[in-house]
C-alpha cells in the first residue's frame, strides 16, 4: 500500500481522529492522529486484512519547541513489506497519548522511555515508569528546554 | 489427597505437598541478578521472583550504561560528529552501527557514494558481522558453561581485528565511515588479505561447531529453552536473529536493501526447530553460527568487486540537510538498526532517536523466561545477544 | 609403614600422627602442581600459553605466587554473615575431603589406616564434605551462595548412590572393603585389573564411577554449585584470602581422592601393569599409583575444558534415572555371575 492509500483509508474509517496528513514530503510521509485516538487506529492497522502493519518498528518521542511534543509511529507490515509514519502531537500541559501496548509489545519499553525522556504519559500503559534515567531523577533530559540539575542526591552532576 | 494446582503460564509449582495432609506456606524470593553479574553480558540487572530453581518473573532494569547518546547529538556542532557516537552504542560491531548512521544521512542528502566506498563498507560491515556473532557465540558457550569455544571465537576475531586495525588505525571504535566517504582507503594488500582471512576462517566454523553447536549436553540446554514463536517475536518487535530463530526470514539487507546489498548472492538462516521446538536458544544461536558462514560468502563476492577509485571524492564539505525528518534502519548483527534523524535546517541534528535491535529484543526477555529455571535464564539472555551500550545508549 | 615406624619410635600416638601427616606432604604439592597444570592443560586446549612468566620456566611458580598472595590478604568477613559459621565451614569441608586420605593406599607398604572396611569408611567420611558446604553457603547469608549449597548437597547425596553402588560392584568381585586387599588381588598384569573381570560388568561400573564422581567432586559437566555465569561463584562467592584457598585446597585434595579411589579399585591400584616389570620396592608403587591418579586427574580436567555444564534437572535425571537404574543392572549381572561361575 502506498502513503495514499493508507490515508483514504484511514480518513474513511476514522473521519475527524486524522488531523492531517502530509504524504509528498521531502522524506517520509506521516499521518497525524489524534493522541486519544491513537490505540484504535493503530489496532485497525494491525488488524486490518489490506494494512496488517504486524510490526512496529519505532516509536519516538520529540520535542517540537514552543511547548509541543510529538511521537512518531514508524509502522512497517512484514506481510506487504509497506511502511506507514503516524504522529501524535500533544501540548507539554497536558501531555497525553493513548498507549498502543497492547496492539505492539516493542511500545512497552519505547514508550515507557518516551516518557522517560519527554514526559509524555501513555494512558493505558501497564507498567509506566522510567527505564533508562534512575527513578528518582526529576525532569525529562531530552526536552529542548531541560536544565542540566546542579545536584542529584548529593551528587555534582556538572564535571 | 490434595488438589494440586499447577500455574502454568507463571510457571508456578504445586503449593500443596500432596499426601502430607496440609498446606505448606511458601514464598517466592526475589533473587537480583547483575548489575554484578558474569552472565548479564554488562550492566544489566535483572530482578528474578523465583521458587525455587524455577524463575517466576523476571524484570529487567537498564540504564546503567546510559551515556545520554541523543543528547549529545543534539548537542554536536555538525552531523559527521556523531559517527564516533554511534561506535559507542554497539561496541562489539562499531562498524555496523556507523554504516547505519551514515547510509541514513546520505539518504538524507542525496548523496551517491562511489562504488570502491559501498564494496568497503559492505566488507566492513560483514567483518562487523562476523566478530559480533564471534563474541556472542564464545560467551553464549561461556554462559552454557564451556569455556573453550569462547577462545577460539577470540583467535578468530583477532585476524578481523588486524585487518580493521591496518585500515584504520583502530581495532574497537573506528571512526571510519564518513558522511559521503571514509575516512581511509584500504591498504594495497587488502584484498589478499580478505581472501587469507576467508580462506582460514571457513574450516574453523565447522571446527567450532563440532565443538559446541552439535555437543549433545549444550543442545539439551538450548534446545526447547525459552521459545519465542514467530508472531509473539513479531509483535515484540524482535529482529535479526532473534526474529530470524524463530522461523521468520526477515533480513533487511534482502527485504529492505540498502547500500549495494542487492548485488550480492547469500542465503537468510532461519530457525526450524531442528533439535527441538522452532525459536528456542539453539535456534537463535544456530543462525549466528551460519550467518558467520553467509558474511564470509558476501565478503568473498565484495571483494573480487572492489574497483579503484577515490573515498572521500563524495564528501560533502558541508553538512546541512534541508528541514525534515527520516527513518533509515539497517541490519546490524543484533538486527535492526533504526535511525529516525529529524533536521531542523541547521548544521546540527534536532533530534537523533535510535532505535537499538537489543532494547527491543530484550523486551521480550520475560515473556521468555517464565517458567523456565534460573539457569535457563542465563541460557536465554545469551541466546538474545544483547550490548549494554546498545541498550541503555 | 606402620610397624617399621613403632620399631623406631616407641609412642603410638606419635607414629599414628606422623602417619595422618604424610598425605598432607602429598595433597598440598599436589593442589599447587594441579593449579598450574589445570591452568596450563586449558591454556594449550584453547590456543594460549598459560601462566609463562613467574618462576622462569614456563611460569611454575605461578600458583606458589597465588598461595603467597592469597595469604596475605586480609580476613574478610561479611558483616551479614553467620561468623562462627562462615569460619568453621571451610575446615569442615577440608577435614571432609582429607579424612578421606586415611584410607587411601598409596603403596604397597603405606596406607593411613589399615581398617578392614576403608572403603566403606571412605563412602562415609566424605560425606561430611556437604556439611562443610551447606555451612558456607548458608552462612555467606549470600542468596546466590545459597543456592550454590544447596545445589551442590542436592547433588552430592544425589551422585553418591551410583558412587556407592559402582564400588559395591568392585566388591562384589573381591569380596572385601579393604582397600590394600583389593589392590593386592589386581596385582599382575593389565588383565587383572577389575576393569576388565566379569567383563562388561566392571568395564561399566568403573565408568559409573568415573562419571558420578566428576559430581561428587563438581567438576564440569556437573559442575552446578559453583558455575560461576549462573551462580557467580556459589558457596564459595564470599570467601576470600586464605579461607578460599582452603576451600580450592580441598577441592583439588576431592579430585586426587576420587581418582585415586577409581585407580584403586578398578586400575591396579599401586600394582604395575606389567607383572613384575617396575614393581617390588614401595617407590615403584608409590610411582605407579600416583601415575595412574594423574592420568585420571587429567581426563577430568579434559572433560572440564572441552564440555558445557549440565542445568540442575538433567543433573538429577542423569543421577537417578540413568546412573542408578544402570548400577543395578550391573550388581544384577554380577552376582548371577558370581553365582554361576562360583567366584
Amino acid at each position: 500500500m502506498i502513503p495514499q492509500e493508507f490515508n483514504d483509508l484511514l480518513t474513511s474509517t476514522f473521519g475527524e481522529a486524522i488531523l492531517e496528513s502530509k504524504l509528498d514530503g521531502v522524506f517520509d510521509p506521516f499521518i497525524v492522529v489524534a493522541p486519544d485516538r491513537m490505540p484504535e487506529v493503530a489496532r485497525f492497522l494491525r488488524d486490518n486484512e489490506k494494512t496488517l502493519c504486524d510490526a512496529l518498528m519505532c516509536l519516538s518521542g520529540v520535542d517540537l519547541t514552543k511547548g509541543k511534543l510529538g511521537v512518531v509511529y514508524h509502522l512497517h507490515s512484514t506481510k506487504f513489506n509497506h511502511k506507514i509514519v503516524l504522529k501524535a502531537f500533544v501540548t507539554v500541559e497536558h501531555p497525553h497519548v493513548g498507549s498502543v501496548e497492547a496492539v505492539w509489545k516493542t511500545a512497552n519499553w519505547h514508550e515507557r522511555e518516551a516518557f522517560d525522556m519527554f514526559g509524555i504519559v501513555f494512558d493505558g500503559h501497564p507498567d509506566l515508569r522510567r527505564i533508562l534515567m534512575p527513578d528518582d531523577w526529576e525532569g525529562y533530559p531530552l526536552r529542548k528546554d531541560y536544565q542540566v540539575p546542579e545536584f542529584y542526591n548529593g551528587m555534582k552532576v556538572p564535571y | 489427597m490434595d488438589v494440586i494446582v499447577t500455574d502454568v503460564e507463571k510457571g508456578r509449582r504445586p503449593s500443596t505437598v500432596p499426601g502430607l495432609g496440609r498446606q505448606l506456606r511458601s514464598e517466592e524470593m526475589v533473587i537480583s541478578m547483575g548489575p554484578q553479574h558474569p552472565s548479564t553480558h554488562g550492566v544489566l540487572r535483572l530482578e528474578l521472583v523465583v521458587d525455587g530453581e524455577i524463575v517466576v518473573d523476571v524484570i529487567p532494569h537498564i540504564g546503567y550504561l546510559h551515556r545520554c547518546f541523543e543528547k549529545h547529538c543534539e548537542h554536536m556542532s555538525n552531523y559527521q560528529q556523531v559517527v564516533p557516537y554511534t561506535d559507542r552504542m554497539d561496541y562489539v560491531a562499531a562498524m555496523s552501527s556507523e554504516f547505519g548512521y551514515v547510509v541514513a544521512m546520505e539518504k538524507m542528502l542525496k548523496i551517491q557514494v562511489p562504488e570502491r566506498v559501498e564494496v568497503i563498507r559492505v566488507i566492513m560491515a560483514e567483518f562487523s558481522r562476523i566478530v559480533s556473532h564471534q563474541i556472542a557465540i564464545g560467551t553464549y558457550g561461556l554462559d552454557i558453561g564451556a569455556f573453550t569455544p569462547f577462545l577460539f571465537c577470540m583467535r578468530d576475531r583477532e585476524h578481523i581485528l588486524d585487518i580493521i586495525e591496518e585500515t584504520c588505525g583502530a581495532r574497537l571504535l573506528y571512526n571510519y565511515n564518513w558522511i559521503g566517504g571514509l575516512s581511509h582507503d584500504v591498504k594495497p594488500d587488502f584484498q589478499d588479505k580478505v581472501r587469507e582471512f576467508c580462506r582460514y576462517f571457513k574450516p574453523n566454523i565447522v571446527e567450532l561447531n563440532n565443538l559446541l553447536s552439535f555437543n549433545k549436553i549444550f543442545v539439551e540446554r538450548t534446545a526447547n529453552v525459552g521459545v519465542l514463536p514467530a508472531e509473539v517475536a513479531i509483535n515484540y518487535g524482535a529482529s535479526g536473529p532473534v526474529l530470524r530463530g524463530s522461523g521468520v526470514a526477515w533480513d533487511l539487507r534482502k527485504n529492505d536493501p540498502y547500500s549495494i546489498y542487492n548485488r550480492f548472492e547469500f542465503d537468510i538462516p532461519v530457525g526450524s526447530g531442528e533439535r527441538g521446538a522452532t525459536g528456542d536458544c539453539w535456534d537463535r544461536y544456530m543462525v549466528r553460527a551460519r550467518e558467520m558462514e553467509q558474511s564470509v560468502r558476501i565478503i568473498e563476492q565484495a571483494v573480487e568487486m572492489l574497483v579503484p577509485g577515490d573515498v572521500q571524492s563524495a564528501i560533502p564539505k558541508r553538512i546541512r540537510p534541508e528541514a525534515g525528518e527520516i527513518y533509515v534502519r539497517t541490519e546490524t548483527p543484533k538486527g535492526e538498526l533504526g535511525y529516525y534523524i529529524v533536521a531542523d535546517g541547521t548544521a546540527s541534528p534536532a533530534r537523533v532517536k535510535v532505535r537499538p535491535p537489543c532494547f527491543v529484543n530484550l523486551s521480550a526477555l520475560p515473556s521468555m523466561c517464565r517458567g523456565s529455571m534460573i539457569a535457563d535464564v542465563v541460557a536465554i539472555l545469551g541466546s538474545i545477544d544483547i550490548v549494554l551500550g546498545e541498550v541503555d545508549r | 609403614m606402620k610397624t617399621e615406624l613403632l620399631n623406631l619410635i616407641a609412642n603410638e600416638v606419635l607414629v599414628y600422627t606422623l602417619m595422618a601427616v604424610v598425605p598432607l606432604l602429598w595433597v598440598i604439592p599436589f593442589a599447587l602442581f594441579a593449579v598450574w597444570w589445570e591452568r596450563k592443560i586449558s591454556a594449550h586446549m584453547q590456543d594460549r600459553l598459560g601462566p609463562m612468566l613467574t618462576g622462569g620456566w614456563h611460569g611454575w611458580a605461578q600458583t606458589i605466587a597465588d598461595i603467597a598472595k592469597l595469604i596475605q590478604k586480609e580476613d574478610i568477613i561479611p558483616t551479614a554473615a553467620d561468623r562462627k559459621l562462615f569460619v568453621l565451614a571451610p575446615y569442615v569441608v577440608f577435614v571432609g575431603s582429607y579424612a578421606a586420605y586415611a584410607a587411601i593406599p598409596f603403596a604397597a607398604a603405606y596406607v593411613g589406616a589399615e581398617i578392614n572396611v576403608g572403603l566403606f569408611y571412605i563412602i562415609s567420611i566424605s560425606s561430611l564434605v556437604v556439611i562443610g558446604l551447606l555451612m558456607a553457603g548458608w552462612a555467606s547469608n549470600n542468596k546466590w551462595s545459597l543456592y550454590g549449597s544447596l545445589r551442590s548437597a542436592a547433588q552430592i547425596i544425589s551422585y553418591e548412590i551410583p558412587v556407592a553402588l559402582a564400588l559395591l560392584a568392585a566388591v562384589m568381585v573381591a569380596g572385601t572393603f579393604d582397600m590394600q586387599e583389593i589392590n593386592r588381588l589386581q596385582s599382575g598384569s593389565i588383565l587383572d585389573w577389575f576393569i576388565f573381570q566379569k567383563f562388561p560388568f566392571l568395564f561399566l561400573a568403573g565408568i559409573i564411577y568415573f562419571v558420578a564422581s566428576l559430581a561428587e567432586v563438581n567438576r564440569t559437566p556437573f559442575d552446578l554449585p559453583e558455575s560461576e555465569s549462573e551462580l557467580v561463584g556459589g558457596y564459595h562467592t564470599e570467601y576470600g584470602g586464605m579461607r578460599f584457598a582452603l576451600l580450592f585446597l580441598s577441592e583439588y585434595a576431592n579430585m586426587f581422592a576420587v581418582s585415586a579411589i577409581l585407580v584403586t579399585l578398578f586400575f591396579g591400584g599401586w600394582g604395575s601393569p606389567f607383572g613384575s616389570f617396575l614393581s617390588g620396592a614401595w617407590y615403584f608403587d608409590l610411582g605407579w599409583f600416583l601415575l595412574k591418579s594423574m592420568v585420571v586427574i587429567f581426563v577430568q580436567m579434559w572433560l572440564r575444558w572441552t564440555l558445557p555444564r549440565l542445568r540442575v534437572d538433567q543433573l538429577m535425571y542423569v543421577g537417578w534415572k540413568v546412573l542408578i537404574p544402570f548400577s543395578f543392572v550391573i550388581i544384577l549381572g554380577i552376582g548371577a555371575w558370581v553365582i554361576a561361575a562360583g567366584h
